[in-house]
């Protein structure tokens, strides 16, 4: 199998639809036949990752390329940039507001529940520029 | 116990997914707070919630879910019981309160 390359516009605009991404990228999977708990490892990544482009980001681009023993996953937005990573990735730090609390999101946990789904997580984000959050899942 | 069993202890309304009240079921969550379940929550197959926005069905869909009961006698909008069906899961509405439904369904064996 040669890679699968899988591109999407995330809209920041639209809560609703948030997950878009994930869940067609969750399907994809499904029908290759990868292991179900790697398909749920990825899906679950993914979409924290697509509901913080949507909460905190106005929305971006996500793409998605799968290899016969992996996915590696892109997320660019162009929002306000994450001033200190470190913080971000404790568990229970979010710098959400009530209004995105009361829509059951901004807990602190999206990052390290990132990290804790994915092989390799690497964040790069520039204050007042964007963020791009690559991940990668073994299957 | 079966989905069928579910309605009947928290006397819930079926809002979709009729055709699948047979589905055996062994675990289930309580939550308003998608990012917690999330992060703790580990092949449970009901989730319980206050909560009616879309996210808390892409939420039991990315977490490969089967039922979502909505507590306190909450009803969400058609769009979001359309998205359900649409991905199969089973949604219910009870007028129980989240911790009396959590409480009914773990003493009659269904496990967190």
């Amino acid at each position: 199998m040669d890679c699968i390359r899988l591109e999407y516009d995330v809209d920041g605009e639209n809560f609703a639809s948030a997950g878009n991404a994930s869940e067609s990228v969750k399907r994809t999977l499904k029908q290759l036949g990868i292991p179900p708990a790697s398909v749920r490892r990825v899906a679950i990544a993914m979409y924290e990752g697509e509901i913080n482009m949507v909460i905190h980001a106005h929305g971006g681009k996500a793409v998605a390329e799968i290899y016969p023993d992996r996915i590696d996953i892109t997320l660019k937005d162009t929002g306000p940039g994450i001033a200190d990573i470190g913080l971000a990735m404790k568990a229970g730090w979010s710098t959400a507001s009530e209004n995105i609390r009361s829509l059951g999101f901004g807990a602190g946990m999206g990052l390290p529940n990132m990290k804790k789904y994915s092989d390799e997580m690497d964040i790069d984000s520039v204050v007042g520029v964007g963020t791009t959050v690559f991940l990668r899942i073994r299957f | 116990m079966t989905i069928r069993e579910v309605v009947k202890l928290l006397d819930a309304e079926i809002l979709c997914g009729q055709d699948r009240l047979d589905t055996e079921i062994h675990t289930a969550c309580g939550s308003d707070m998608m990012s917690d379940v999330l992060a703790y929550v580990k092949d449970q197959s009901v989730l319980l919630t206050g909560l009616l926005n879309p996210q808390v069905v892409r939420t039991a869909e990315m977490m490969d879910m089967l039922c979502i009961v909505f507590v306190r006698g909450k009803k969400p909008e058609q769009s979001v019981i359309d998205l359900a069906a649409e991905k199969g899961i089973v949604l219910l509405s009870t007028e129980k309160r989240l911790f009396v439904a959590c409480g009914i369904l773990y003493t009659n064996g269904l496990g967190g």
